[in-house]
């Protein structure tokens, strides 16, 4: 019996951010895609009408949700957003698009399927552009869309969007983005955004969202090799389970694998799936797994197939954003988080802040990373951490770096280094 | 390495990520807490919390108890509902009631007769003294432009404030737990769910719910534009007419407040295909507390309100 619930539940779930400089426009964009994919329900448009102070709803304001956003006219901190289509579901994180807040377009774009750059038409790439790009690079977004907004502003002229798509694309490739996409649009006038332009014929691809529709919702997770980081022992009747949610790769039972950082070898003997029990189970699924041997593992550890084990080291390269107002130094103590682990540490050195207002050139020895900063940075642990290079694993190989006084979270981090598996 | 083994990998539903994750987030904390408490009222969310934290610990039982801010005015039939599911299970409830508060006097009845805003001082207070360190929240992030910033891990001061300017940034899939003595983190398992993956969710697990939530015969008053549900709360006054109606109700939360839909869904299905259809949102159309004003739930929270 297949019942409409079930049609409706069978669809795929796309995540994407949205970044854009203050003014090019993104509230606007946002607003129009609820808008007009009819995701803003009545009662919601009746309460932005009342605020709103012309004739027409003020789009912009369905996404400022604090008093403070409000007050100043930005967005200051990332909104999810859910919609749908019968095609798909979205989470939308609409990230500020203001320098100071680049921290919260890393925030957003750290679980994006997709990032969604704006630009102002008539202004073109912008240093902001630049710096989107870069952390889009630096989170590798599998997607990366590019918005040329306003067009209606510049006659709807093809040069105008070729010469900034051309130069974006390039910019993008350079820093790596793997897939980069371009689309002519007016937020405002609703071109391109979820219907197609009569405006700009010379323009033959998709709306936002049909792209947004089409693009491929999954990272490759199951090419990767498996990693289960044990979250808790489930301990039940004399039986040892061990619970995680599978960050990478696909996990089988009779399988032989490793228990990092111990090294102790043994089989997957069961792969309980929340309830069923299954032959093979892959990420991002949540599951218990049960070992042939009774071994130690407690919460903290990494299970890998013995085949493809990542690389245990204390000497860590990453590449990170950093997050918080206190400046991080050479010599400061942290603590690393990663996966489900967390370990003492020491920032031994800070070779590279990034500069994308210069074209991203490296910075040489900056003495400190302030917020927002993009930088390189080589760290000591106290104990030996299961990294993977970020290239292979967004969840293995990245870590955050903790205050240890009071629990702030400091830097975002992404592995450069490691063996490949 | 390649392999032909089956694999469920075009399996993985939208229902399927949102469910590994929100069980992702329950391990999480039983693995960095050392007391959680999950809150829990009857009403659906808290319904499929607690089915996700089942099979989260399954096959042992759920290492965390559970806390009902009761109000007072909740409706029978979901109190009913709430020790019927604790019993079920074996699990513990604390209860932190509204109505003790008033009785003692550390609580004003208010003018309009809601008593959601009054569940804070009640909640906060339980935590404190009980020193629960983690406290699960079915909230969402679709149901309000407030909730629409917060964080899954959300740190609160000793006097259960929210900040929402100095929120921790939250990255991938590592949540940052640490909080001093006396802080304690509000945790959203549920805060990429809408309520339509609510109830597809409780559509496909075939959990039971409290009667109230599909369409029944009912007297019901208008105020404000609602249905309410006449009771010693304090309705129906002089100048409102209690009807029978055929309504349901798209949440459930203090009698007071919370508003029936006019309504024929008697079946998940059918309830599932009017949501779909409706033009208005789950609060909007049933919680009058939320229309006091353009930030009324940011200022709530930031006093501590879930």
């Amino acid at each position: 019996m297949t019942t409409a619930t079930e049609h409706r539940s069978a669809t795929t779930l796309l995540r994407f951010a949205t970044a854009g400089s203050v003014d090019d426009g993104k509230s606007t964009l946002v607003g129009r895609l609820l808008y007009d994919s009819k995701s803003i329900l009545s009662d919601q448009l009746d309460a932005v009408r009342r605020a709103s102070m012309g004739d027409a709803p003020d789009l912009a304001l369905l996404t400022d949700g604090l008093r403070a956003e409000r007050e100043q006219g930005i967005t200051i901190d990332v909104a999810y957003r859910y919609f749908a289509t019968t095609r798909r579901r979205f989470i939308l994180a609409d990230t500020p698009g203001h320098v100071q807040y680049t921290r919260n377009m890393v925030t957003g774009a750290s679980t994006a399927d997709l990032a969604l750059v704006l630009v102002d038409a008539r202004n073109g790439v912008v240093e902001q552009t630049r710096r989107h790009a870069a952390v889009a690079a630096l989170l590798r977004v599998p997607h990366v869309t590019l918005a040329v907004n306003k067009m209606d502003l510049v006659g709807y002229k093809e040069q105008v969007f070729a010469a900034i798509a051309e130069e974006f694309t390039a910019y993008a490739g350079e820093l790596g983005v793997p897939e980069i996409t371009t689309i002519p649009i007016s937020a405002l006038a609703g071109d391109n955004v979820v219907e197609p332009s009569p405006h700009m014929n010379w323009y033959g691809g998709p709306t936002i969202l049909e792209h947004l529709e089409a693009v491929s919702a999954d990272e490759d997770l199951g090419a990767a090799p498996a990693r289960l980081p044990v979250q808790y022992v489930i301990r039940h009747e004399g039986v040892r389970r061990y619970a995680g949610r599978i960050a990478a790769g696909i996990l089988r039972v009779g399988e032989q694998v490793t228990v990092l950082p111990s090294g102790h070898t043994t089989t997957i003997a069961a792969i309980d799936a929340l309830g069923q029990d299954v032959p093979a189970a892959r990420a991002p699924q949540s599951v218990a797994l049960r070992l042939a041997d009774e071994l130690d593992v407690s919460r903290g550890d990494l299970i890998a197939p013995t085949s493809r084990l990542p690389h245990l080291t204390q000497d860590i390269t990453a590449t990170v954003c950093h997050l918080h107002e206190r400046p991080l130094t050479p010599g400061s103590r942290v603590l690393i988080k990663h996966t489900t682990r967390t370990v003492k540490a020491i920032v031994k050195d800070i070779p590279y802040a990034i500069d994308p207002g210069r074209g991203g050139g490296p910075v040489r020895a900056p003495g400190a990373l302030h917020v927002n900063d993009l930088g390189t940075v080589v760290l000591r642990s106290a104990q030996p951490l299961p990294l993977d290079p970020y290239a292979a694993s967004r969840h293995t190989g990245s870590f955050l770096l903790i205050a240890p006084d009071d629990g702030a979270t400091l830097t975002a981090c992404t592995t450069t280094e490691g063996t490949e598996p | 390495m390649t392999t032909t083994l089956p694999v469920p990998v075009a399996a993985l539903t939208h229902l399927d990520v949102l469910e590994s994750e929100a069980v992702h987030i329950f391990r999480e904390v039983a693995g960095e807490f050392e007391k959680p408490v999950i809150l829990f009222s009857g009403g659906k969310d808290s319904i499929v919390m607690l089915r996700l934290a089942l099979k989260a610990f399954a096959p042992a039982p759920v290492p965390f108890t559970l806390l009902h801010v009761d109000t007072g005015h909740n409706f029978p039939e979901v109190i009913a509902y709430r020790d019927r599911i604790v019993a079920a299970h074996g699990l513990r409830l604390h209860v932190a009631s509204v109505q003790d508060y008033i009785d003692s006097g550390k609580l004003r009845e208010r003018p309009d007769g809601t008593r959601n805003p009054l569940q804070t001082l009640p909640l906060t207070e339980k935590i404190a003294s009980e020193k629960f360190d983690a406290v699960f929240g079915g909230g969402r992030r679709d149901e309000e432009k407030a909730r629409a910033k917060e964080r899954v891990f959300s740190l609160r001061d000793e006097f259960s404030q929210w900040d929402p300017r100095r929120q921790r940034p939250e990255l991938w899939q590592l949540y940052n737990g640490r909080h001093a003595p006396g802080e304690h983190v509000r945790v959203f398992p549920l805060s990429n769910w809408t309520e339509l993956d609510v109830w597809q969710y409780i559509a496909r697990e075939h959990i039971p719910l409290p009667q109230i939530y599909f369409a029944h015969q009912r007297p019901v008053f208008k105020r404000s534009g609602m249905w309410l549900t006449a009771g010693d709360w304090g309705g129906p006054k002089d100048d409102e007419t209690v009807e029978m109606r055929q309504v349901r109700y798209r949440t459930v939360g203090d009698m007071s407040c919370t508003g029936a839909v006019d309504s024929t869904a008697t079946t998940l299905d059918a309830v599932i295909a009017e949501i779909a259809a409706s033009r208005l949102t789950e609060r909007g159309a049933t919680r009058a507390d939320d229309k006091l004003s353009e930030a009324a739930m940011e200022d709530r929270k930031r006093e501590g309100y879930f």
